[in-house]
């Protein structure tokens, strides 16, 4: 058995979801590293652990919930939607409404989060049910119109929907995360204040994190499990060919209502942490851009894997960030340096409002994009180049490597 | 006294009409749907590509025509003396053909690699697409709006107007029962012209070839016709297209200061005029464009209720798109898709 890796001899291990060794090694070594990343123990990585990297990582933790969900969507039953940033409004807003303070200036019923996560979840899935048998009946890219369609309705009754969204101008604030049993006063634990768990010393960051991260870990167990079970078989023979799956006593509505459902649960609870770590959102937070970025996730990604899904959204969520940072960078080296590397520069960033550049960090000054404009370039950009070159997306990179290695030295 | 009194009586006559104007808007807004939806119907038909970027497209032809028109002023510049309309209609016809070749480099560059691969998968190709046109489009708008120099201004025909039946260009105090904006009358006689231009064009030898390689690519290829030739036809028909549509958009009804940053968003609503019609029929984008125009403009009108709050009218579109569906799956005009095993 320790020289053949990949001998199965029972179905279960075959099935297994770390079912070779280099798999079980590298989540590990992946996992352990996460867990270390607050306490700035890693070499190289240790800035990972301050507080704005942090909430970075969390804010990745979150989005990986929601693009599972687009994931189960598109990736395993096939099923193209634009409307996954609606799905996740109402479960920002459920959250709200069950969550917040009964006091404050909107709608509240002041509900521990025990009940208003789950809650955002499961009305987000019976509104994604409910929408389902118009989803069922259109078929292809028609489909990508009618969830094209839930988002801009969806944008009109989150902008006048005033007692329980806020209103478009203005937004609403969201529940903290932290666990109370009840109503009680001081919550059982929360995440807003640093303290000590277990006698470790942690920021309030680190904390929020190591929830975020936890509830994503669960998703993602459950969103691997799905894969292998009966459910998830036919949501993918659907996606392959929907009329030969119904020959194979697949019922294609019923399971194309479940994938709605289990899509717009994931979706709901991405957007009820999203909001409540945010703290306030309005409502154009919920719009069409917000579905692209997760189709662009799971495309870049790779479409139908889970750790396609966890790459791919780490790329897209951190690209802002490393482009800001790249770009403060080379203004830096404009300004001090004198040497080659600083004229080239000086051509792709604008230091002055006199300055020509292509990035031009000074607001509403003369041509150039902002900081912000070049990300949204660099997205459909990446879109497409991945599309064209790449359409297995990160994962698919991964698979050449690995069997470039696992070949080696023969391999051609 | 007794003429001022017959004055006020005869005004008093006059009733501005509600209906008359939900009409005028209807047209208004029916030509820009159906010119935005015509452009995008070509382009699938003909290349089986989902233009997402239709919407971006408008915005960037509509800058572009703000650019010659009044911001470098070309060729108005070289031609002092001459008719003011002579100038602007040489300015838009100039960013025409500009975004008809932008329109056809941006199928050369990102689409002909996917030929053949998945319709679902060209069709986020051109959402990135979007992405990229309409953000750069409106890093050069800026937060500004940017005139289009069209010489109808803020003019408009009155008909039944205080001073007798008056057909005329009626100024802005004057009570009348309709005004006619000059830009409505120009964009109905554009959309029947270009129209009737799609349908010659059908007919011609491009056209028939068009027409076969929508119908079956390898067979037309077959026949000697150059496919590639035709896609950057129809891409370029449909960059144009879209610049219309984004001028009209950009005109006084809508927008009379010009193209702002929120054009590009204005056309995603020609979507459901182009859905209900059918994606790849001509006739249901024409239909479609003017059904959701008047559903529209009539929701506005008369669904003023304070519950809809603000905004209803924008989303009256999508409604209409979702019932339709609903009854059927393939739009109005649209071919059924035989399900094969």
């Amino acid at each position: 058995m320790r020289g053949r890796p990949l001998l199965y001899t029972r179905y279960e291990a075959d099935q297994a979801i770390l079912n070779t060794v280099t798999k079980k090694v590298m989540v590990l070594i992946f996992l352990s590293a996460l867990l270390l990343i607050p306490f700035q123990v890693l070499p190289g990585l240790d800035f990972l652990g301050e507080n704005d990297w942090l909430r970075l990582l969390s804010t990745v933790a979150i989005f990986i919930i929601g693009a599972l969900g687009l994931n189960i969507l598109l990736g395993l039953a096939g099923q193209v939607s634009l409307g996954h940033a609606f799905f996740m409004g109402v479960g920002a807003y459920v959250a709200a409404v069950l969550g917040s303070d009964p006091e404050g200036l909107r709608l509240g019923f002041g509900l521990p989060m025990w009940i208003w996560l789950p809650a955002a979840g499961v009305v987000a899935a019976g509104i994604g049910v409910a929408f389902g048998p118009a989803a069922v009946r259109v078929r292809g890219l028609y489909l990508a119109f009618v969830t094209l369609g839930l988002v801009f309705v969806g944008d009109y009754v989150f902008r006048n929907l005033i007692s329980v969204t806020g209103g478009a101008e203005v937004g609403r604030t969201f529940p903290p995360l932290e666990f109370r049993l009840w109503k009680e006063d001081t919550p059982l634990i929360d995440f807003a204040s640093d303290g000590a768990w277990f006698g470790i010393e942690l920021t309030s960051e680190a904390k929020t994190f190591y929830f975020v991260l936890a509830v994503a870990i669960l998703f993602m167990l459950l969103a691997k499990n799905l894969q292998r079970t009966r459910v998830g078989r036919a949501f993918q023979a659907i996606r392959d060919r929907d009329i030969a799956a119904e020959i194979m006593g697949v019922d294609e509505v019923s399971f194309k209502l479940r994938a709605f459902g289990i899509s717009s649960f994931y979706a709901g609870v991405s957007g009820a942490l999203l909001a409540s770590f945010v703290g306030t959102v309005i409502p154009a937070r919920w719009d069409l851009f917000l579905s692209i970025q997760f189709i662009a996730i799971v495309l870049i990604g790779g479409a139908g894997t889970v750790a396609g899904v966890v790459l791919g959204t780490a790329f897209v969520t951190l690209l802002p960030r490393l482009v800001q940072d790249a770009t403060l960078w080379m203004e830096d080296v404009v300004e001090t340096g004198d040497n080659l590397l600083a004229t080239l520069l000086d051509l792709v960033v604008a230091t002055e409002s006199t300055d020509f550049g292509l990035i031009n960090t000074l607001p509403g000054v003369g041509p150039g994009l902002s900081v912000f404009q070049l990300n949204q370039v660099i997205y459909g950009l990446l879109i497409i180049l991945f599309l064209i070159f790449e359409p297995l997306g990160l994962f698919g990179i991964w698979i050449r490597i690995r069997n470039y290695w696992k070949g080696w030295p023969f391999t051609y | 006294m007794t003429s001022g009194l017959l004055i006020l009586a005869q005004e008093s006559t006059v009733v501005p009409s509600e209906f008359g104007r939900m009409v005028v808007n209807g047209i208004s807004l029916g030509a820009i749907y159906a010119i935005l939806a015509l452009g995008f119907v070509i382009i699938f038909k003909a290349t089986q590509v989902l233009n997402f970027a239709h919407g971006a497209l408008s915005a960037m032809g509509a800058f572009l025509i703000a650019s010659f028109a009044t911001i470098i002023n070309v060729p108005g510049r070289w031609m002092e003396g001459s008719p003011v309309w002579l100038q602007w209609v040489l300015s838009v016809v100039f960013a025409l053909v500009l975004a008809a070749l932008i329109g056809m480099a941006l199928e050369r560059m990102f689409l002909r690699p996917m030929i053949g691969e998945a319709l679902f998968a060209v069709a986020i190709v051109t959402l990135g697409i979007d992405i990229i046109v309409r953000t750069i489009t409106n890093d050069f708008i800026g937060q500004t709006s940017r005139p289009m120099g069209d010489p109808f201004g803020l003019k408009t025909v009155g008909l039944g107007c205080a001073n007798g039946g008056f057909i005329g260009e009626a100024d802005l105090v004057e009570l009348c029962t309709v005004r006619i904006p000059w830009t409505t009358v120009f964009q109905m006689i554009l959309t029947i012209a270009l129209v009737a231009g799609v349908a010659m064009f059908f007919r011609s030898r491009t056209g028939i070839a068009m027409r076969a390689t929508a119908w079956d690519q390898e067979v037309a290829r077959a026949q000697g016709i150059s496919v590639g030739r035709i896609f950057a036809t129809a891409w370029a028909i449909g960059a144009v297209m879209a610049a219309i549509g984004g001028l009209f958009i950009s005109m006084f009804p809508r927008r009379p200061g010009g193209v702002d940053t929120f054009t590009a968003f204005f056309a995603f609503r020609a979507f459901p005029a182009i859905i209900l019609g059918g994606l790849d029929s001509i006739l249901g984008a024409i239909v479609g464009g003017f059904a959701i125009g008047f559903a529209e403009s009539a929701a506005s009108t008369y669904l003023t209720f304070g519950f809809l709050g603000t905004g209803f009218g924008g989303v009256v579109p999508y409604i209409v798109m979702l019932l339709v569906l609903l009854i059927r799956p393939y739009g109005l005009f649209g071919t059924e898709e035989i399900r094969r095993v």
